[in-house]
């Protein structure tokens, strides 16, 4: 059956995007993980994949356009989704019944895809192609324009966020011209994605921005991520009632462990003490619930699989978190090859919108720069945050004896309406627990 | 290779990995670090770019010897030259 893809939302505060370029064309084959399409946020470049097999029927929007997340940019031929009965009426307006595709849509005031939904159950861009009256998302004003104007709003595309009918498009239907793609006459009319607009701004406008350079972010790039790091963070310390813990971990065993290994094996497979925290962090959160999910509308839940995202820091400021996916049940090596890929696409500009929108919970090292610990800061909708300090020879106390030993100190901000400091220390301990023996059975055991 | 052809190649990497990085920018004298937040991960790539493409293995315990341009094809030069 013929659905639209349409423009994602890769991250709780994204509202525009920019296609910067295709991969496919009309005809072009697809199949599940393909990267179709190059978006242009204000995380970087992200290479966006579609999570369907099929053909691509049409394309309806241009590179270098930014368009409103959820707008239709193309249509695509999708394989054994046969019609059912229950969805014959398509587009007929005959009130059929939501199809499972679209059960898991319609989170409520943001309107963005949950991160984790994202992926497993509703996929990127993928939205059932014009739907029926029962489903119609139309503004109030579209809907009173609808009214005077005598159009009925069940016939309409709508080409605001995941698929809203705006009053342009209502204006448009009376005229008798065709909805989507967004207007072109709006080019240049200088909608910037920051602050967010509110709703009824949203659909409106459609902005041409150059494609960025491939290998390296610009001025303007740094500037916008730079505003989605505040939007992000101001939610945060607007929203989320912080509880604090921090732990000093002696992991001089890990870091002996860590260069044996490392002297044994080719450069290509040498280990840093990071990727050791990446997995304890994701083998932690198998154990102790509370801290790997999302908080949305008032409740907590907890996601079914453990993508550690690890704050990158980008080169003359700017930071992004994208996910190690399925963490906990990748070995170390495979860990640490996505672990370089990651960072070097990251810093390039290039990653996936699976990547960006997966994490489940970050963890932030500062261990290449001489701080100690590092008080985090969640990212919303995510309920916790893992930091970890430089690894530093330190005076430490064992079995009586000051001695000097490798120290890391853990930090953990997590989520007061989720967890308490109890179970906070049950996680940040068993976290150090596993950092400090990589070799223990308690990682090959999970 | 002479110490200007290693140098330009040791550049050429180093801009490899670090897309960011100005080559005609870099302070030989000055720790990579120092100039553009050269943080573990650059450094693990940095060798790995160097055995693939000089055939050089660096150990992790000789990364110091990588933390400036300077050392870097200092260490480089005689690592060749013995090899």
């Amino acid at each position: 059956m013929r659905i639209e893809y349409r423009m994602p939302a890769l991250g709780a505060d994204m509202d525009y995007g920019t296609v910067v370029e295709w991969h496919v064309q009309p005809g072009s084959r697809f199949k599940r993980g393909d990267v179709v399409a190059v978006v242009e946020t204000d995380k970087g470049a992200i290479d966006v994949e579609i999570f369907e097999e099929g053909v691509v029927a049409q394309l309806l929007v241009q590179p270098g356009t930014k368009v409103p997340v959820g707008t239709p940019l193309a249509l695509i031929e999708v394989e054994g989704l046969a019609p059912s009965p229950a969805l014959a009426g398509e587009g007929g307006g005959e009130g059929s019944s939501p199809s499972p595709a679209l059960a898991g849509e319609g989170g409520g005031e943001g309107s963005f895809p949950s991160p984790a939904l994202a992926r497993e159950r509703v996929p990127a861009g993928r939205v059932r192609a014009p739907d029926s009256s029962a489903r119609v998302r139309i503004s109030p004003a579209a809907r009173i324009r609808a009214k005077e104007l005598g159009v009925d709003i069940s016939t309409l595309t709508g080409s605001g966020p995941d698929g809203a009918v705006t009053r342009d498009d209502v204006e448009r239907s009376a005229k008798g011209m065709p909805s989507p793609p967004p207007s072109p006459s709006k080019l240049g009319e200088g909608v910037e994605p920051s602050p967010p607009p509110s709703p009824s701004k949203l659909g409106e406008g459609a902005e041409p921005s150059p494609p960025p350079s491939p290998s390296k972010l610009g001025e303007g790039e740094k500037k916008t991520m730079r505003d989605a790091i505040a939007a992000s963070m101001s939610r945060s310390k607007r929203e989320i009632p912080h509880y604090y813990l921090s732990l000093t971990a002696d992991v001089t065993h890990a870091v002996d462990w860590l260069a044996a290994h490392n002297a044994a094996v080719p450069v290509t497979e040498r280990l840093l003490f990071a990727a050791l925290l990446v997995k304890a962090v994701a083998l932690a959160c198998r154990h102790e619930k509370g801290f790997s999910g999302f908080y949305r509308d008032g409740r907590y839940e907890e996601a079914p699989a453990v993508h550690v995202g690890v704050a990158v820091a980008i080169r003359g400021g700017g930071l992004v978190a994208p996910a190690i996916l399925d963490t906990a049940i990748k070995p170390l090596p495979t860990l640490m090859q996505e672990f370089r890929d990651i960072v070097a696409r990251a810093r390039a500009g290039r990653l996936k919108a699976s990547e960006l929108a997966a994490p489940t919970i970050i963890l932030t090292s500062l261990g290449d720069s001489p701080v100690e610990s590092v008080f985090p800061i969640i990212q919303p909708p995510q309920v916790a945050i893992v930091g970890a300090g430089a690894v530093l020879p330190r005076p430490w106390v064992c079995d009586g004896q000051l001695v000097v030993r490798q120290l890391c100190t853990l930090s953990l901000g997590a989520d007061h309406r989720v967890t308490d400091g109890r179970l906070g220390a049950q996680f940040l301990g068993r976290i150090a627990r596993l950092v400090a023996a990589p070799d223990s059975p308690e990682w090959s055991a999970t | 290779m002479d110490r200007a052809a290693l140098t330009t190649r040791v550049l050429t990497l180093l801009t490899e990995i670090a897309p960011d990085v100005d080559p005609g920018g870099v302070i030989a004298a000055v720790n990579f670090r120092d100039q553009f937040d050269f943080d573990s991960m650059d450094t693990l790539n940095f060798a790995i770019a160097l055995h693939r493409e000089l055939g050089v293995d660096v150990p992790e315990a000789e990364y110091s010897q990588l933390a400036s341009l300077d050392k870097c094809v200092e260490y480089l030069a005689g690592k060749l030259h013995a090899g």
